[in-house]
């Protein structure tokens, strides 16, 4: 039922205290936090650096905006709101299509356009954003998924999570929408989450709710063994996260677009502690082993290059 | 991990605690937990009116040595006011006085009080003379139809007292005893009857004002008893008991038929009594240390606050006990809890309702809130309107949970005022989101988290020992601070991790 002290220390396994002090103190300086945490301007940061991102339709800023909000969707067909401040993927609604003037949420139901103007004021009024902050809301591309996770993904999109460690990617998971999560691909609201090779980009075995699961519990089929596509450059760009944001320590997400190829979703600058789970393995050995390497300050390749040595066959 | 200036800080704390500890203790002698044996109080008058430009006199009824309390110490704090003090047959009476008394007028009484072991007797040398009562008319017939009845049932004095006494606090009392009273039944109001109609068989009576001694009472009532003379010693008898002694913490004030406290050229007059259970050694009061060695001993100390904050202060000392608690449940153990500080606020107001009443009346507020935040949500409010209809809602639920618990003869559900009314509604709002977003269990576990801790806290807040030791010591909170300073830096695992990454503890 428990699992000792001593246990969880030979696993290496990081606690929320340690990641709040080894990592997030040391590493992830206090100013750099509304780059990574306001989405619209990781969005900017990362389209000025040429990193592809889900395109963006429109931004809703005022109440204003929200009653005009019909013009400004009418020409979408699909497409994402969230609050450009939201954390822990609340507050991400889904449109998949419109008919006679409803909105079709991907996981089922319609909505009207009152229904849609409600949900953009709650998101103004800070209903979603870290600390109750007043916030903007995002009006994004609905990303038409790559077809490699679709037999083990219920509904919603999968993404691909890689967390950097001062440059160095050192763990990384896909993400897969359950029929628990609605939808949604955070863990803590019941996505599975699946380890993936650093070195080969190839999944394990899926983390279901902390137990370990072989199959998708809404599709039955199997997880491990998929290679996830585009995988050097994911590596290469999350790496590369680290000097656009200054931040030591932080989560990447990707989404896998048919026709658009990789998309960087967003940046976490206190990435959960599941990742480790989904892995199978703890992440301290991982950064004590990256902290004996970057005492000499090394490229992109040459870090992306140690990533796949050292986390190999993991 | 290890920070050299976190621990530096946090030795410097500590060493600091103990040095002050260590000197209240071996210099001073202050003992460490409550003692049994102490039985010295403070009782404060406060007299405040509004002078009408012109002279004033106020006066007051002074606490003085008789029956089991010992008068040790006693002071004015009343600005220019010229003071005398008057001996009186059974009373002390202080007149202050002064020729210009304009706006609001404050006064204050302040005197310290122990109880003896053996009483002091009061010396009577001659039967006291009885005065025909003021009783004209009906009034005087009924007075003497009731004494007649009353005088048919006893034997003696005694039991006359106490029939009377009996007869006049029986509520289904005859028409006699309705005349007399009119409609007001209080204790002062049958006491001075009861005087009265004693004076008709020529027995001396007369009624005694005072106070409950207790450990605390920031505003305490005034009790009535009676004194009835009789073969050569004054008896007494309560009057809310209907003749039956009086408890032992009753403290005898002033005599006969007035108020407390009186003034001629103000108005607007009011006054108020706290009483509290001094936390000196018993041996210091007992010894007569001057006041002025006293106030050098406890020169640095809550001690020498004015009572009300002092009580305030012995709430308030509980507080970052409850706070510790609270970091070690979250950052230790691993609780979720809605809101950093909210269980420690419940843990307070848990002192007024208790903790099982406490629990109760929490799940009802905040249920009931959620039932309606649930509704409101429907209208699709904005967030502030949203949140103050909440807090309006929470108000509302919060008094018709007290008057319906008043009416089932529930008065503990009355404290459900005592809520933090914004706490609630901040409650309320978070496990709403939280509901929503994560479904029902991740919501109501965080509720129940937050209870338990809210719980604890308030277990760990009402012990007696403790309380004592952070009011008679508060540099141990340095301690305390000095403790949560290194646990800010704590990062090992918390309790919950163990479990929920136990799946990772199994692997070779």
């Amino acid at each position: 039922m428990f699992a000792t002290v001593s246990q969880l220390q030979r696993a290496g396994v990081m606690g929320m205290n340690y990641r709040n002090i080894a990592c997030l103190f040391e590493h992830n300086p206090r100013h750099r936090y509304p780059l990574v945490d306001d989405k619209l301007r990781t969005k900017d940061l990362a389209s000025d650096a040429g990193i592809p991102v889900p395109p963006l339709y429109g931004v809703i800023e005022i109440q204003r905006q929200v009653s005009h909000i019909k013009r400004t969707l009418a020409p979408l067909k699909s497409f994402v709101i969230k609050p450009a401040r939201g954390s822990g993927g609340n507050g991400i609604l889904v449109i998949s299509g419109q008919l006679h003037g409803f909105y079709r949420r991907a996981h089922g139901g319609m909505l009207t356009d009152h229904d849609l103007q409600h949900y953009l004021s709650r998101i103004l009024s800070g209903m979603y954003s870290l600390g109750a902050q007043p916030d903007r809301a995002m009006i994004e591309y609905l990303v038409n998924f790559d077809p490699v996770f679709s037999s083990i993904t219920y509904q919603g999109v999968p993404d691909v999570r890689i967390v950097v460690y001062r440059g160095v990617p050192v763990m990384a998971m896909v993400r897969l929408p359950t029929w628990r999560s609605r939808g949604r691909a955070n863990l803590h609201q019941g996505a599975i989450g699946a380890g993936v090779d650093i070195a080969t980009g190839v999944t394990r075995e899926a983390v279901l709710a902390n137990r370990i699961v072989a199959e998708h519990p809404d599709t039955g089929v199997a997880i491990a063994g998929i290679h996830v596509p585009y995988w050097d450059l994911l590596l290469q760009t999350a790496a590369r996260c680290y000097e656009l944001t200054g931040m030591g320590y932080l989560g990447a997400d990707f989404v896998l677009d048919k026709a658009k190829g990789a998309l960087l979703l967003e940046l976490n600058a206190r990435p959960g502690l599941n990742i480790q789970i989904a892995n199978r393995s703890g992440l301290i050995p991982r950064l004590k082993l990256v902290d004996s390497y970057v005492a000499t300050p090394c490229s992109l390749t040459e870090r992306v290059g140690f990533a796949k040595h050292e986390f190999r066959g993991s | 991990m290890i920070n050299r200036r976190v621990f530096l800080v946090a030795a410097l704390l500590t060493i600091l605690a103990a040095a002050i500890f260590a000197y209240k203790v071996v210099i001073l002698e202050l003992p460490l937990g409550p003692d049994a044996e102490i039985d010295t109080w403070n009782v404060e008058v406060r007299i405040s009116f509004n002078g009408s430009d012109g002279p004033a006199k106020a006066s007051l009824y002074l606490l003085q040595t008789e029956g089991h309390y010992e008068v040790i110490d006693e002071r004015f704090i009343s600005g220019d006011y010229g003071l005398s003090i008057r001996q009186l047959t059974t009373n002390r009476k202080a007149v202050l006085s002064s020729r210009l008394a304009s706006g609001q007028q404050f006064l204050l009484y302040r005197a310290t009080i122990r109880r003896l072991a053996r009483p002091h007797e009061l010396e009577v040398t001659k039967t006291p003379e009885v005065s025909a009562p003021e009783l004209y008319g009906a009034e005087l017939a009924a007075a003497r139809n009731v004494l007649e009845s009353v005088h048919r049932r006893s034997a003696d004095v005694e039991t006359l007292v106490s029939v009377l006494l009996e007869e006049l606090g029986s509520p289904a009392s005859d028409d006699n005893i309705l005349l007399l009273l009119d409609r007001d039944r209080s204790v002062l109001e049958r006491a001075n009857l009861a005087t009265r109609i004693l004076a008709l068989a020529g027995i001396s009576a007369r009624v005694v004002h005072g106070f409950a001694l207790q450990r605390l009472a920031r505003s305490a009532a005034e009790v009535h008893w009676l004194e009835v003379f009789n073969e050569g010693q004054w008896l007494r008898f309560g009057v809310a008991n209907a003749g039956q002694d009086i408890p032992d913490n009753y403290l005898p004030w002033w005599r006969f038929d007035r108020p407390l406290a009186s003034v001629e050229g103000g108005e607007a007059l009011y006054t108020r009594i706290s009483v509290t259970l001094d936390t000196l050694p018993a041996r210091d009061s007992a010894r007569g240390v001057s006041k002025a060695e006293r106030s050098a001993v406890v020169g640095l100390s809550l001690l020498n606050l004015p009572i009300e904050t002092q009580a305030l202060y012995h709430v308030l000392l509980t507080v970052p006990i409850g706070v510790f608690l609270l970091v070690i449940m979250r950052n230790v153990v691993g609780i979720k809890t809605f809101g950093t500080f909210m269980p420690v606020l419940i843990a307070l107001a848990f002192r007024e309702t208790q903790l099982l009443w406490g629990i109760v009346l929490f799940i009802l507020v905040v249920g009931l809130g959620l039932a309606v935040r649930f509704y409101f949500d429907r209208l699709k409010l904005l967030a502030v309107p949203r949140l103050a209809s909440v807090l309006i809602v929470v108000i509302l639920l919060m008094g018709l949970i007290s008057i319906i618990s008043y009416k089932l003869g529930m008065p503990r559900g009355l404290s459900v005022a005592l809520f933090p009314m914004v706490i609630m509604t901040m409650t309320i709002e978070r496990m709403s989101v939280v509901w929503e977003e994560t479904g029902p269990r991740e919501a109501l576990q965080q509720g129940a988290g937050s209870l338990l801790v809210a719980a604890f806290a308030y277990l760990l807040m009402n012990i007696e020992l403790l309380r004592y030791f952070v009011f008679v010591f508060p540099e141990s909170l340095l301690l305390v601070l000095a403790m949560t300073l290194l646990l800010g830096r704590y990062s090992g695992y918390r309790l919950t991790e163990l479990l929920r990454f136990e799946v990772l503890g199994r692997e070779p």
